[in-house]
């Protein structure tokens, strides 16, 4: 485990420096044949960041594309995550604006999720986890030591990878987070949040004559979209999706991307999601991550059909990951 | 010769079949690739002739040990005299204990006659001869039935299908002991229980508000005739049982709930731990703890304040039950609460829920199932434990429901039952059984509650 670990990081250094050209300015040493597995993928990574490592030191440090955007409502600065010595995020600046569907894409434990647990202090429940930098909502340092994760939470939402409705009614599901934050006056208050959000997440006609059914009792898709209706029924700020739609089949996606658009006016959105037609088909800005590294962020279209990073090309065109 | 020298000489006959059978597989199969030209491996073909060797001789020796005694009995009444023949059973009975307890040597009651010598000498020639019979004829089919199963050996014979056939058999044996075993407890209960609903009306016992149950030994004796209503004993019960549960539960729960949600690893890794030594505590310590130390702390704390306690109070045998349970409700809970999925706990906690709305709106309630099943389970426990109550509940058989009162429970009874010199078939003794069988449905009915309500739960999320 150790060793393992040992492995991934020397792993993580030595791309984190072959991406930032940290050791352009090193003499040059005789490149000793060497076999192991760490030096494969390091010699791997130099040949395939050669072409655009000048561009590299040129942008922002360590990634390529704009981090920032026009209008910016979230802001994650030098963000760096350690699950004891593991270093899951390493120095990740971001903008995520308003009414702005932002995807973040990446090999399978790049530490997508990680980074987006930060954003709403989720991490905060992992023992071992440790964060440094700023993060910003509206200008408030979220992880500000008077700032309740509670309160937080409120504004910055989240929608799991599987659909978790709560072993409850499908209109408790949705009324508890106006419950615990008091947001119905009465009765008749409530009902209408409810309603606005089933409909919101394009639920209501399905479910309207069969609201005291549990929500388990729903389809993986119907969860899915009862549990945005539960996040939407808090009026939060910002949502969070892990991808929301791994666990469903194509239909229900497209019903969820379809709402994804509908809402994405209201919210900014960040999407953690492993298809690439997804990520093209909803997202403004795409951020792709590498090893803990936030390698490029840029329009949509252009990480597309221009990316300016070999391994941002390599992984949109189905090369690695 | 003995029965163990004869079971290791099979034994060691069955390892010798084994031998000859995996040596016989081995060479019935030619060729080059002889291995593959075998339907099972050698060893196989080994076991299978072992078992043939062994289990039928086995069988044998089981049966004739069970049936030998009774031939041999039947050979010697026969050949005693006329008189004797002609005893009633019981006479009978200890005619034949005192032959046995002679031919072996061992003190015989009243006087040896040559009648008495005759019949020991003719039991001590069947014994010997019949120990010689069993040698010869479980050798002899050991032997044979080894040596059939090792000629039926050839490379098509499957004799893994059907070692893995005998194999099977041995285990569903051997589970079946355990539910034979039970079925006969609840039999003998049962048997005993309808005899004393004879005596006793089956109204009586369950809506008599009356429990005496002395009852006259000798027809001239001066006493009572033995009441036996059982009601103050099963609200004695329930009363110590309600108390137990009343500590145990939210004691439990909330340890559970804390250890679940709230403490850290360390805290967890060193409490658990503590808990089982709780668990792992034999109750007749608790007993005693009960009866010595906080039976009087309670009098004197009762007292103090103006009330009248029994030495033997409900509360104190409530309270020590109470703690006794506690690691088992916390145990049980504690599954409950974990097998919650993580997503729930993050979906309330994404949504703004603060650690205790999470646990109270959300975890508890997806865990209550589980939770209640495993309070039903300890609810069962606290009914049937009997050494804590022994010793510290009372005798009387009070109905009330006054915990500083001293009362009694179903199992104190039928210890007290059921110890000392008793006449068996007395009411007095037959009344164990039927409480004991009351207990027995209660705890089953509750168990099985409780089984069913935390099974019906786990199926929600696997
Ligand atoms: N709870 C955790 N404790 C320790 N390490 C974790 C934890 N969650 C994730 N990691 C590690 O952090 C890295 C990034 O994981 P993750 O954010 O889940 O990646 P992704 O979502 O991109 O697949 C991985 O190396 C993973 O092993
Ligand atoms: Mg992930």
């Amino acid at each position: 485990m150790d060793r393992l670990q040992q492995s991934d990081n020397y792993r993580r250094m030595t791309a984190m420096k072959e991406l930032t050209g940290m050791d352009e300015d090193k003499p040059e040493e005789p490149r000793v044949v060497d076999s192991s597995p760490a030096k494969m993928v390091s010699s791997k990574l130099a040949e395939s960041t050669t072409e655009s490592e000048l561009s590299l030191t040129e942008l922002s440090g360590r990634t390529v594309g704009d981090v920032r955007c026009a209008d910016p409502f979230m802001i994650a600065e030098n963000v760096n995550v350690y699950y004891g010595d593991n270093h899951a995020i390493q120095n990740v600046t971001l903008e995520f604006g308003k009414s702005q569907v932002i995807a973040l894409i990446g090999p399978s434990g790049c530490g997508k999720s990680t980074f987006l647990r930060c954003l709403n202090r989720m991490n905060d429940s992992i023992e071992s986890a440790r964060i440094t930098g700023t993060i910003t909502l509206d200008g408030q340092d979220i992880y500000d030591k008077d700032l309740d994760p509670v309160a937080l939470r409120a504004r910055v939402g989240m929608v799991f990878q599987k659909p978790n409705p709560f072993p409850k009614s499908i209109y408790d599901n949705v009324a508890y987070g106006p419950r615990i934050h008091g947001l119905a006056a009465d009765r008749a208050d409530l009902d209408g949040i409810v309603h606005t959000s089933l409909e919101r997440a394009g639920l209501l006609k399905e479910v309207k004559d069969r609201l005291d059914e549990p929500g388990t009792s729903l389809s993986g898709g119907q969860q899915q979209r009862l549990c945005i209706a539960r996040t939407i029924a808090v009026d939060p700020e910002v949502i969070l999706m892990d991808e929301p739609c791994s666990a469903l089949d194509p239909i229900a996606t497209a019903r969820i991307e379809d709402l994804i658009d509908e809402i994405s006016e209201n919210y900014a959105i960040v999407i953690v999601t492993h298809s690439m037609q997804q990520a093209a088909r909803v997202s403004r800005r795409v951020a792709y991550f590498h090893l803990g590294l936030l390698v490029e962020v840029d329009d949509t279209d252009r990480i597309f059909t221009n990316p300016q990073h070999k391994l941002t090309e390599d992984y949109v065109t189905g090369r690695i990951g | 010769m003995q029965i163990t020298t004869l079971t290791l000489i099979i034994a060691a006959m069955a390892a010798g079949a084994f031998y000859f059978g995996r040596e016989r597989s081995l060479s019935v199969a030619s060729g080059p690739s002889r291995m593959q030209t075998l339907h099972s491996l050698p060893g196989y073909y080994g076991y299978y002739t072992a078992i043939w060797a062994l289990l039928p001789a086995m069988g044998l020796l089981l049966a004739w040990n069970l049936i030998e005694p009774r031939v041999i009995v039947g050979l010697i009444v026969q050949g005693l005299p006329d008189a004797e023949q002609s005893m009633s059973p019981g006479e009978l009975n200890l005619l034949i204990n005192n032959i046995r307890n002679l031919a072996n040597g061992d003190i015989v009651s009243g006087e040896v006659g040559t009648v008495l010598q005759d019949a020991a000498a003719r039991y001590l020639e069947y014994a010997n001869t019949g120990r010689w019979m069993l040698a010869v004829l479980t050798i002899g089919l050991a032997t044979l039935c080894a040596s059939l199963a090792w000629r039926r050996i050839t490379p098509k014979f499957r004799a893994r299908n059907h070692v893995e056939r005998v194999i099977s058999g041995l285990l569903i044996a051997a589970s079946s002991i355990a539910i034979l075993t039970t079925i006969g407890i609840v039999m003998s209960v049962l048997f005993e229980a309808i005899r004393f609903f004879r005596e006793v009306p089956l109204s009586e016992f369950l809506f008599g508000l009356n429990w005496s149950p002395q009852t006259a030994i000798r027809a001239d004796q001066v006493g009572s005739s033995g009441s036996f209503g059982a009601v103050p004993l099963f609200t004695g019960t329930l009363l110590i049982t309600g108390i137990a549960m009343f500590i145990a539960v939210p004691v439990g729960l909330m340890t559970a709930i804390y250890l679940a949600e709230y403490s850290s690893a360390r805290i967890r890794t060193i409490t658990k731990p503590i808990l089982e030594i709780l668990a792992g505590i034999p109750t007749v310590v608790y007993g005693f703890f009960a009866a010595l130390t906080v039976a009087p702390v309670v009098r004197r704390a009762g007292e103090s304040m103006g009330f009248e306690v029994a030495s033997e109070s409900a509360l104190a045998a409530g309270l020590v039950m109470g703690i006794m349970i506690i690691p088992l409700v916390s145990s049980l809970s504690d599954d409950a609460i974990n097998s919650v999925p993580r997503a729930m706990r993050d979906g309330a906690l994404a949504l703004g829920s603060t650690r205790s709305e999470t646990m109270t709106k959300v975890i508890l309630p997806a865990a209550l199932p589980g939770i209640v099943g495993g309070i039903l389970l300890a609810v069962s426990r606290a009914i049937g434990e009997t050494m804590i109550v022994v010793m510290a509940a009372g005798l009387s058989a009070n109905l009330t429901a006054n915990p500083l009162e001293a009362v009694t429970t179903v199992t104190v009874q039928i210890v007290t039952l059921l110890v000392g010199d008793q006449e068996f078939d007395s009411a007095k003794t037959l009344a164990a059984f039927a409480l004991g069988l009351m207990l027995f449905l209660i705890t089953l009915g509750l168990n099985v509650l409780g089984i069913y309500v935390v099974r019906k739960y786990r199926e929600e999320y696997d």
